[in-house]
């Protein structure tokens, strides 16, 4: 990744594809940081923040969102073009978000029964992630993404060090936190071991299993915890469905609920 | 912890009380076993009162239940997913920061006051576990000043176990169920229909001025008797077993057994047997600093060898595959332990088995590992 290190402020923008607008949020939710943010970076784009729109090119774009149209596939490219270094934030961006539950289906047909016009209607067969596009400098997991860690990559990138966003698993938050383990105490069925950290294991906290809101880890075994969550009765629609959620097109949780289909 | 032979006295339930209090009003927080989120965790205590009474848990490999007693005993259950390293070694700590003005730099030790913990209920294992964790921290030229005072600075009263858990194997790691040495004072706990006391050894004089403030009776042979009566019935019963002979060199003579890529199929390489284990010690540190880059912290945090950065040098990570981070975990904890510390890394009590979400049994696999290694040469 590139570092900065001109006298003038970088210049951020922030663009948005197939998305819920969620994690753009998360950056207007730091609002006691948000004026060190502004200050350490000039927000030269931001739709959702202000009108004020300046030209590329920019030193880091963040992208929320994934591709779905033909129109989005041409404009990352531009977007490419004009950033220095790209981020992508969140499961949309980074795996194809809940949108990618059409990829295992037929559009045509949904268009059909949903539209009055499906003709009028321009998609793309699947929705991706945006490093199936363009390359991509780092990815924030998330849905959505944690604003203490988009903060943390921010200023990792503004002074040249790698982000602290670990890849291993939502247990080791759970186990740092004291949580009693909800699948081994409860007999709850969780997601946490196969799911990369990031939301401090939030459901866990609260006494639910993980939803894998973050998507794979590294190296998981989603062959071996869906064999336990068998063994705590979970029905194999029960366990396709769990991985087929907000990362249904991560390569990993793909493939395990490819292995749960009827 | 200085010695004192003094003879084991006896104490009513309710004296346990005026002890907690004692400590309180010496400065101590105390931390004993409480009930959260259906089981039974390691936190402060406000009172006896917050003790898990009549409670017991049902321990199997990757499955951890509570149950009701039908007594009111005290500490009528083993251990949980807490040990007391989240205490002394704790998860999260902060090393150091640092600060700019213009030019200059100034770096500053981390100054959080240190707690001054009392520790009650802790057992035989976690007992071995502290001592082992001190080979770790306290070697000379290498000794970690914040833990060398939060362990100098513990009282600990230890627990005699009445109860062995279905993943207890504290017997065969030759670190229980008894509390030999390393606390201040020891409880048994005698619980009949008509009778609830407990039995106190005490070891040190801390100990023993604590204790001056309690009302107790000298134990008679008959308490005696019982007690031992106790830790005999509870070695009985331990739900697993490990050979250890020959262990270490059976580890370290099958680094590529079939076995491993056995256990790796179900390992979920998820790090929580690292993070329950009570001996386990590794840590990475993070640096985080502000966004204007004025202000620059250092943090230390446990880490654990099942995850992937974990032994990521430059160019990649050393051990990719989950065998490798099975392997490394297994042999480390029962056989390079020995060599690196002198003795083994394990302790037996069993978290480990109980917390595994894939219900992986280290006595199982350590057991299987070897099992079927070439047969020694023939003598004949």
């Amino acid at each position: 990744m590139k570092v900065f290190q001109q006298p003038v402020k970088p210049k951020l923008a922030v663009w948005k594809f197939a998305s819920c607008d969620g994690c753009q949020l998360s950056l207007l939710d730091c609002e006691d940081e948000l004026l060190a943010v502004s200050e350490a970076v000039e927000i030269a784009y931001f739709a959702e923040a202000s009108r004020a729109m300046q030209k590329g090119p920019y030193d880091l774009s963040l992208v929320e969102g994934s591709i779905t149209t033909p129109h989005d596939a041409e404009r990352i490219h531009q977007i490419r073009r004009s950033s220095r270094v790209l981020i992508t934030i969140g499961a949309c961006a980074t795996a194809g978000g809940i949108q990618a539950l059409r990829n295992f289906k037929d559009v045509k047909e949904f268009t059909r029964v949903v539209y009055a016009h499906p003709e009028y209607i321009d998609t793309l067969k699947t929705s991706t992630p945006i490093s199936h596009h363009v390359k991509v400098d780092f990815e924030l997991r998330g849905c959505p993404i944690n604003k203490t860690q988009l903060l943390e990559v921010i200023e990792a990138l503004l002074h040249g060090r790698k982000p602290n966003t670990p890849a291993h698993s939502v247990c080791m938050e759970c186990k740092l936190a004291g949580t009693v383990c909800v699948m081994v105490a409860h007999g709850t069925p969780c997601l946490g071991p196969v799911t990369h950290a990031g939301c401090e294991a939030l459901c866990p906290r609260y006494n639910r299993g993980c939803f894998g809101c973050y998507g794979p880890k590294e190296n998981p075994n989603t062959r071996a915890l869906a064999a336990e969550w068998q063994r705590l009765g979970a029905k194999q629609m029960t366990i396709r469905h769990a991985f087929r959620n907000f990362n249904a097109w991560a390569e990993d949780f793909r493939k395990e609920s490819e292995k749960h289909e009827p | 912890m200085e010695t004192e032979s003094a003879f084991p006295v006896v104490i009513a339930e309710k004296a346990l009380h005026t002890l907690v209090c004692a400590l309180q009003k010496a400065g101590y927080r105390v931390i004993g076993p409480i009930l959260r989120d259906q089981a039974i965790v390691y936190d402060e205590l406000d009172s006896v009162a917050d003790l898990p009474q009549g409670w017991t848990d049902e321990q199997q490999p990757g499955s951890y239940r509570l149950k009701k007693r039908t007594d009111q005993a005290l500490f009528g259950y083993t251990v949980g997913p807490h040990s007391w390293k989240k205490f002394l070694h704790p998860p999260h700590l902060r090393l150091w920061s640092v600060s700019r003005s213009g030019n200059e730099v100034r770096f500053s030790h981390d100054k959080t006051p240190i707690q001054k913990y009392a520790f009650l209920g802790v057992r035989s294992c976690e007992l071995h576990a502290m001592a082992i964790q001190d080979k770790v921290f306290l070697q000379a030229g290498h000794e970690d000043a914040g833990y060398h005072q939060r362990r100098n600075d513990s009282f600990i009263i230890a627990l005699n176990c009445g109860e062995a858990g279905g993943t207890c194997f504290c017997t065969s790691m030759k670190t229980g169920p008894q509390a030999t040495s390393g606390f201040d004072l020891a409880l048994t706990e005698l619980l009949s229909a008509d009778r609830h006391e407990f039995l106190v050894e005490i070891s040190s004089q801390i100990g023993a001025n604590l204790m001056h403030d309690v009302a107790s009776r000298e134990a008679s042979a008959e308490d005696l008797a019982t007690a031992a009566n106790i830790l005999a019935r509870t070695a009985e019963n331990m739900g697993r077993h490990l050979d250890t002979k020959g262990l270490k060199e059976r580890l370290q003579d099958n680094p590529e057994h079939p076995r491993w890529d056995e256990v790796a199929a179900r390992c979920l390489g998820c790090s929580n047997c690292t993070m329950v284990c009570p001996t386990c010690f590794c840590t990475s540190v993070e640096d985080t600093a502000d966004l204007a880059g004025e202000t620059a912290e250092r943090w230390r945090r446990w880490d654990s060898c099942f995850n992937s950065e974990f032994s990521y040098i430059h160019g990649g990570s050393i051990r990719s595959s989950v065998k490798s981070r099975y392997r490394q975990w297994l042999t480390h904890k029962l056989a390079h332990w020995i060599d690196q510390f002198g003795s083994s890394g394990c302790v037996g009590c069993g978290r480990c088995i109980s917390w595994c979400p894939t219900g992986i049994d280290i006595t199982e696999e350590a057991a299987a590992i070897g099992s079927t290694a070439p047969p020694p040469e023939d003598t004949s």
